[in-house]
C-alpha cells in the first residue's frame, strides 16, 4: 500500500482542534471548558480528552445552569463529567435572582435565556478564568461567520467584532490584560454534519432528547416547544403527544424540538443531511427576537 | 475520503464575489430555507428584481448598512469529494490585512475580475498578495461573461494580460475559467453558452485540484506544544510516561527515526508516535499527536525535534516579509516587539527596513521611514532567543510568525521569513 498522506477532513479538524486546546492549556493559567451536556460541548470535551490522554484534562468545566433544564440533561452532565474525572463548576442563574442580581423574566414567552449571560460572566470572574472553551461554529449564524478562534472579551466580557485581532496561520495569540479573558472556539470549522459525523465515528454518547422520543409537546411559531411547568402556556396552546428530537439543549422555555422519527445516530445523520433548515433558525426562538438578535447578544457577552 | 480545501477569494468591489460564493453555496445545497426566505425577503423590501445572493455572504449588522464587507467572514460548504472552508475577504486596499490574514491558511485563491473591466490594479494586488501568502493554486474567474456576449476573444485577452503579469511571480499553478456568476454559467455546470471553453466549471476544478503535496513532506519538524506527563502514582502503566504533544509541521514522523532536539542538541530515537486512539507508524502534517523518545533528556515548550541531517536553521538574526496590521502604531527601525513562532515566544528589535514595497506596482522604496497599516516590507529581526525556521517558500508553518505589540497586546504584523540575515 502506498502512503498518499492525507487526512480526511474530520481528522483535519480534529487535528486543528486539539492543537488549540494545547494552545490554550499551554498559554493561560485559569482556562474553563463550557460544559452543558449537549452534543458541541460534549465533543468539546471529548476532544480535550483526546488532547492530553493518557493523562487527566488539565482544566475544569463549567456549566451555567439555568434551572430550566430537561431533567435528562443534568443526570447526564453528572455521569460524563465523573467519568472523565473533571472538576465541575456551576454557575447558576436562579443564585443570581436570588441575590437580587437578575430579574425573572416572567409572562407566557418568559425565558431566562437573556440574563444568563450576567450568570457566565460572574461564573468568569469569581473563578478569575482567562480563557473560556466554548463550541460555538462559524456556520451557526452570520454574526459568527467572522468571529475568531481566539476571541478577545473586556474587563465587562463584552465582544467588540471591530476590536478583535488578526488570526493568522495557526498563531493564536492570546496575550490579555488582568480582567481580561479570551473565548476560545475549537469547532470554528466544523459544520452540524461534520459534528454529527464525528460522534458517530467516535462513539460519543449524547443525552436521550436528542434521538426521537414521545413527548408532549405544543406548536408555537413553528416549533414545537416541550409541556413543561416551566413554560406558561396560554388557552389557545394545544398539548399533543408527538414523536420528537431536539437539536440543541438550551433552556426547556426557549428551546424546540423537531418533528422526527431518527432513533439511532445514523437517522439522526440521515435527517440532519437532508434538513434545509439551520439549526438555530428551526429551533431556538430567542434568535428569533430580529436579524440582528445574535450580534447584539454576543455584544453583551454571550457566546 | 473526503479531503479539506481551503480558499481564500479576492475581488474588487462589484465584481460579483458575493454573487458567486452565494452560487457556490446554493447550488451545492449549503443555504439552508430560513437562510433565503431571509434574503427572499430583504431582496423584495429592496425593491430588486431578483433574488440578491450576495446578502448570504453579507455579516454584521454595520455591513448590511453600509452594503460593504469589512472583515474576513468564513461559509463551509460541501460535496461528497471535498469539504470547502472559504476565507472571504473585501477587496477594498484598506483591507490587505484581512486578505493576508485569509489568505495565510489557504490552499487556492480565487480572484475574480470583471469580464468588461479586465484586470485592474486590484487584481494585481490579490495576485501579488496570493504569491507572497505561498497560496500555491491561483484560478482567476472571469466573471460577468453575459455581458461580454460569451466572447471568447475577451477572454483570451484578459488571460494573456494576466498571464503577463504572473509571470512577475511565483505562481506554481495558474488557471482562468470563464463564469457568470448570476447565472450560473461554469459554476457548479459547464455552460451551454461558451461551447468554445474546453476546461471544467469552477465546482468541478475546486473538486479535482490535487492540494495533498502542496504540504511538506521532506523536512521533519515538530514544534514541542505542550508535555504529557499522568504523574499518576497510583497507574502503573502512565507513572513514567513522559509525552511531548503538538502539531506536525512538516516531513514524516516514524518510530527509530533519529532526532535532534533543538536548541539542546541532544539527540534521541523517537520511541513511540501515540494519539489518543492508540499508536500510529508514521505522522504527517497537520496530525496532532504525542511523540515519545527513547532517552530521558529535557523537552519543554519552544522545543524543535527535527531529524539529524535534515535540520532548520537556527538563529536570531532573521530577514522576513512583514506586513504591519497595527491601526495606531508603525513599524521602524528600533522597534520592540513580541514575536510568536511555532510554539515559541520572544522579543524582536527590528534592526532594519529595508525597504517598502508597493503591492500594486512591486515597486522597492528603499528610503520608506516606517511601515504602517496594510503596508509590506522586507525587514531584518533581531530575536532575545534563537527560533528554529525555515524559509516561508518551503514551509509556512516553520516559515511564518506574527508580531505583537506588548503594551496593547494586539497582533499588529505577520511576517514570511525569507531565510537567516547574511553576515
Ligand atoms: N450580468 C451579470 N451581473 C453580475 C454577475 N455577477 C454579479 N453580477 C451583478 O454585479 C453586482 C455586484 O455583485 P456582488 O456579488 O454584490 O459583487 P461583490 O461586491 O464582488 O461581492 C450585482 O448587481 C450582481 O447582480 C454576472 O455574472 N453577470
Amino acid at each position: 500500500m502506498t502512503t498518499t498522506y492525507e487526512l480526511s477532513h474530520l481528522r483535519a479538524l480534529e487535528a486543528e482542534a486539539i492543537h488549540i486546546i494545547r494552545e490554550v492549556a499551554a498559554e493561560f493559567e485559569r482556562p474553563v471548558l463550557l460544559f452543558s451536556g449537549g452534543k458541541d460541548s460534549m465533543v468539546m470535551l471529548h476532544l480535550a480528552v483526546k488532547a492530553f490522554a493518557p493523562a487527566r484534562v488539565p482544566f475544569p468545566v463549567m456549566h451555567v445552569d439555568t434551572g430550566h433544564n430537561f431533567d435528562e440533561i443534568i443526570a447526564f452532565r453528572d455521569e460524563i463529567v465523573a467519568k472523565v474525572g473533571a472538576r465541575l463548576v456551576v454557575a447558576s442563574v436562579q443564585d443570581d435572582i436570588d441575590a437580587g442580581r437578575s430579574v425573572d423574566p416572567s409572562g407566557p414567552r418568559a425565558s431566562r435565556n437573556r440574563i444568563q449571560t450576567a450568570t457566565l460572566l460572574r461564573g468568569i470572574e469569581e473563578n478569575r478564568f482567562d480563557a473560556v472553551f466554548g463550541g460555538a461554529r462559524r456556520d451557526e449564524e452570520k454574526a459568527r461567520a467572522k468571529e475568531r478562534v481566539f476571541s478577545f472579551r473586556d474587563e465587562f466580557g463584552q465582544w467588540d467584532p471591530k476590536n478583535q485581532r488578526p488570526e493568522l496561520w495557526s498563531l493564536y495569540n492570546g496575550r490579555t490584560a488582568p480582567g481580561e479573558h479570551i473565548r476560545v472556539f475549537p469547532l470554528s470549522n466544523w459544520t452540524e454534519l461534520d459534528i454529527w459525523q464525528y460522534i458517530a465515528d467516535e462513539g460519543i454518547p449524547l443525552p436521550p432528547i436528542y434521538f426521537a422520543h414521545k413527548r408532549k409537546v405544543f406548536l408555537r411559531d413553528g416549533m414545537w416547544m416541550a409541556d413543561s411547568p416551566l413554560i406558561a402556556r396560554t388557552d389557545a396552546d394545544e398539548v399533543e403527544e408527538r414523536s420528537v428530537r431536539f437539536r440543541t439543549v438550551g433552556d426547556v422555555t426557549c428551546t424546540g424540538s423537531v418533528e422526527s422519527t431518527a432513533t439511532t445516530l445514523e437517522a439522526v445523520i440521515a435527517e440532519v443531511a437532508a434538513t434545509r433548515l439551520t439549526e438555530r433558525g428551526a429551533t431556538r426562538a430567542d434568535d428569533r427576537i430580529s436579524e440582528a438578535g445574535m450580534e447584539d447578544r454576543k455584544r453583551e457577552g454571550y457566546f | 475520503m473526503a479531503e479539506m480545501l481551503r480558499l481564500a477569494t479576492a475581488g474588487s468591489v462589484d465584481d460579483g464575489k458575493s454573487t458567486l460564493i452565494g452560487r457556490l453555496l446554493y447550488d451545492s445545497k449549503a443555504i439552508f430555507e430560513d437562510q433565503l426566505e431571509a434574503v427572499e425577503r430583504t431582496s423584495r423590501e429592496r425593491g430588486d428584481e431578483h433574488t440578491d445572493l450576495a446578502l448570504l455572504t453579507d455579516g454584521l449588522r454595520a455591513e448590511r448598512e453600509q452594503g460593504i464587507t469589512i472583515d474576513v467572514a468564513y461559509r463551509y460548504f460541501a460535496t461528497p469529494k471535498r469539504k470547502f472552508v472559504i476565507a472571504d475577504t473585501p477587496g477594498h486596499i484598506q483591507y490587505t490585512r484581512n486578505m493576508v490574514t485569509g489568505a495565510s491558511t489557504a490552499d487556492l485563491a480565487l480572484i475574480l475580475v470583471d469580464a468588461r473591466k479586465g484586470v485592474l490594479e486590484q487584481s494585481r494586488r490579490h495576485a501579488f498578495l496570493s504569491s507572497l501568502l505561498g497560496i500555491p493554486h491561483l484560478v482567476l474567474c472571469i466573471n460577468k461573461m453575459d455581458l461580454v456576449d460569451w466572447s471568447e476573444e475577451r477572454f483570451e485577452e484578459i488571460k494573456a494580460e494576466f498571464r503577463a503579469f504572473a509571470m512577475k511571480l511565483d505562481v506554481s499553478d495558474l488557471s482562468f475559467i470563464p463564469v457568470s456568476a448570476l447565472h450560473g454559467d461554469n459554476v457548479v455546470e459547464r455552460s451551454a453558452n461558451m461551447s468554445w471553453y474546453e476546461g471544467g466549471s469552477l465546482l468541478h476544478h475546486l473538486e479535482e485540484v490535487h492540494i495533498a503535496s502542496d504540504r511538506n513532506l521532506i523536512d521533519a519538524r515538530f514544534p514541542v506544544q505542550y508535555v504529557i506527563r499522568p504523574q499518576n502514582q497510583t497507574d502503573h502503566a502512565t507513572h513514567d510516561y513522559r509525552g511531548y504533544a503538538g502539531q506536525v509541521a512538516g516531513g514524516v514522523l516514524k518510530p527509530g527515526d533519529e532526532v535532534v532536539v533543538l536548541p539542546s542538541g541532544f539527540t534521541s530515537t523517537i520511541a513511540a508516535i501515540d494519539t489518543a486512539d492508540g499508536p500510529v507508524t508514521e505522522a504527517f502534517a497537520p496530525m496532532s499527536v504525542t511523540v515519545r523518545l527513547t532517552d530521558e533528556i529535557d523537552v519543554s515548550r519552544g522545543d524543535m525535534i527535527a531529524r539529524v541531517r535534515n535540520q532548520p536553521h537556527v538563529g536570531q538574526d532573521i530577514e522576513a516579509m512583514v506586513c504591519w496590521m497595527g491601526e495606531a502604531s508603525t513599524l521602524a527601525p528600533g522597534s520592540k516587539l513580541a514575536i510568536k513562532h511555532t510554539t515559541r515566544w520572544a522579543r524582536a528589535l527590528v534592526k532594519d527596513l529595508q525597504y517598502r514595497l508597493d503591492v500594486n506596482t512591486l515597486h522597492r522604496d528603499h528610503d520608506a521611514p516606517t511601515l504602517s497599516l496594510n503596508e509590506i516590507g522586507r525587514v531584518t529581526l533581531r530575536t532575545t532567543q534563537p527560533l528554529f525556521f525555515d524559509e516561508y517558500r518551503r514551509n509556512r508553518d516553520t516559515g511564518s510568525f506574527i508580531l505583537v505589540d506588548e503594551t496593547t497586546n494586539n497582533t499588529v504584523g505577520a511576517g514570511m521569513i525569507l531565510g537567516p540575515t547574511e553576515p
